[in-house]
């Protein structure tokens, strides 16, 4: 797109995504970390994980200040205008992707003095590698202000609920086996869920990136999977 | 303007329009035309804003709208005004009765010399016969529809330019209201009026338009964004865009009406 006539605007509307790119970048590493954290049993990585959060929401209060400040001195219009309300909307579901990846890291924290089921783990770890990739590809579908990279994110966003559903029945099978693994899965099922959120949130990446390009919204119902 | 907006706009004339613009081209002389083939409509009691950047068409077309341009010689529009249905084009057209049914307010406020009483009841005056008590009546009437009554119900024998900008400007609306129009054409109202007057005449705009029809041309995006139902874009003599304004000013459909949105043109 051609520049403002006013530099200045120019430089704000910059800022603002370089910071949400940093907060991308944060969040994804946050999320991919925690899994690898939580599958391996690391708690020093674990401990790094929920050191690093705090970054994120420095930067979701900076990148919302700043959103108010540029509407309030330049009255955004168009493009422009959903420019701005799509990084302060980003910028909410990146921070909540930390804040669940910081709760997997937690509980890894707990898991590491009972550390069953590593086999229950693998469904988990899928599901975790499947969300990393949704975001990294509706960040990058962002930065590019590519419409249809962010659509078939939010397209795919039912591999990940078909996954935690049968991590789920995973779980449950190891809980019936051993009342004894109760616990530990149940942590792990809260990881999962975790997860799957984090696919939500990619999802509603895509919706505003959607709407920033082209203005218009996607349906409310999100695809299922065919049952 | 696209193929299918222009088919829009030509549609048959239905219950909700009051005016509709066809094939419009206006000429200052004998140069190129000013505006080149306008399609569009205006809604009953709606407000329609008029935006775009200085020399692109959309005071022109205000003017052709209750033929102000007639006032001067070699100016000519080419096409059809349809106001109900009827082409105020036409060389029939009674132009102190077309001009008695669209009123008109300037960029500057333009009283008359005279009292603020007579500036109301002069124009009422040239239309009707009234009794004193009748025209009291009107004169009131008119104040209060252009909220200025409060203001100068106990000064109505002081001079109409004794007021504020801000009053001057709703004066000037009192007395466009106070003929019963049908439709109300603002020139840039507020353009020379500080922000409290401006959202004086805004709040006016909004109660006016339940019983007129109400066309604004403004350089202010934001006032268009605040006033209007619909807004059309134009430049150079062209409608780009012409759609609902909520639409306009957050995903309109013309790359150009996105970059002068925006602040990006030129």
């Amino acid at each position: 797109m051609i520049e403002h006539t006013v530099s200045a605007f120019d430089r704000e509307l910059e800022l603002l995504g370089r910071k949400i790119s940093e907060m991308g970048g944060i969040a994804e590493k946050m999320l991919s970390e925690s899994i690898e954290a939580l599958i391996n049993f690391k708690i020093e990585d674990a401990k790094a994980i929920i050191a690093t959060d705090s970054r994120l929401d420095t930067l979701q209060r900076e990148i919302e200040e700043e959103a108010v400040h540029i509407i309030a001195r330049r009255q955004p219009l168009g493009a422009d205008l959903r420019e701005i309300i799509g990084a302060m909307r980003i910028s909410g579901d990146l921070e909540r992707v930390g804040d669940l990846a910081k709760n997997i890291a937690k509980r890894t924290l707990k898991l590491v003095n009972d550390q069953r089921l590593p086999r229950a783990m693998i469904g988990l770890r899928h599901m975790g590698q499947l969300a990393a990739m949704q975001l990294k590809e509706v960040l990058d579908a962002y930065g590019q202000g590519d419409v249809n990279r962010a659509d078939n994110v939010w397209h795919r966003d039912a591999e990940i609920d078909a996954l935690e559903d049968s991590v789920f029945r995973e779980l449950l099978t190891f809980m019936m086996e051993d009342p004894r693994n109760i616990s530990s899965c149940t942590n792990l099922l809260f990881c999962s869920k975790n997860v799957e959120r984090v696919g939500d949130h990619a999802t509603n990446i895509a919706e505003t990136v959607h709407y920033i390009v082209t203005g218009e919204k996607l349906p409310v119902e999100r695809p299922k999977l065919a049952q | 303007m696209n193929d299918s907006a222009a088919q829009d706009a030509k549609q048959a004339h239905t219950a909700e329009d009051k005016i509709i613009v066809r094939d419009l081209l206006f000429y200052y002389g004998n140069g190129s035309p000013a505006l080149k083939n306008i399609n569009l409509s205006l809604k009953k009691n709606q407000v329609t804003a008029f935006i775009g950047p200085s020399g692109c068409g959309k005071s022109t077309l205000l003017r052709v709208l209750n033929r102000m341009y007639d006032l001067y010689p070699n100016q000519r529009a080419e096409g059809e005004v349809l106001l109900d249905g009827e082409n105020i084009l036409s060389p029939n057209q009674d132009l102190n009765l077309l001009r008695s049914r669209i009123g008109m307010v300037f960029q500057k406020p333009t009283p008359f010399p005279m009292t603020i009483y007579d500036n109301i009841a002069f124009g009422i005056q040239l239309y009707e016969n009234l009794s004193k008590s009748e025209l009291d009546e009107r004169v009131e009437k008119a104040l209060r529809g252009a909220a200025l009554w409060n203001e100068v119900k106990d000064k109505l024998n002081a001079s109409g330019l004794s007021l504020s900008g801000g009053q001057q400007q709703r004066l000037c609306i009192a007395r466009t209201v106070a003929i019963k129009p049908e439709v109300i054409l603002f020139d840039e109202p507020c353009s020379a009026l500080d922000p409290i007057s401006t959202a004086k005449v805004e709040e006016l705009i909004d109660e006016l338009s339940e019983t007129y029809t109400i066309a604004i041309v403004t350089h202010s995006m934001q006032q268009a964004a605040r006033v209007s139902d619909s807004t059309a874009f134009m430049y150079l003599g062209e409608l780009i865009e012409f759609d609902e304004t909520s639409k306009m000013f957050t995903s309109p459909s013309q790359q150009r009406t996105q970059d002068y949105i925006t602040g990006r043109f030129g």
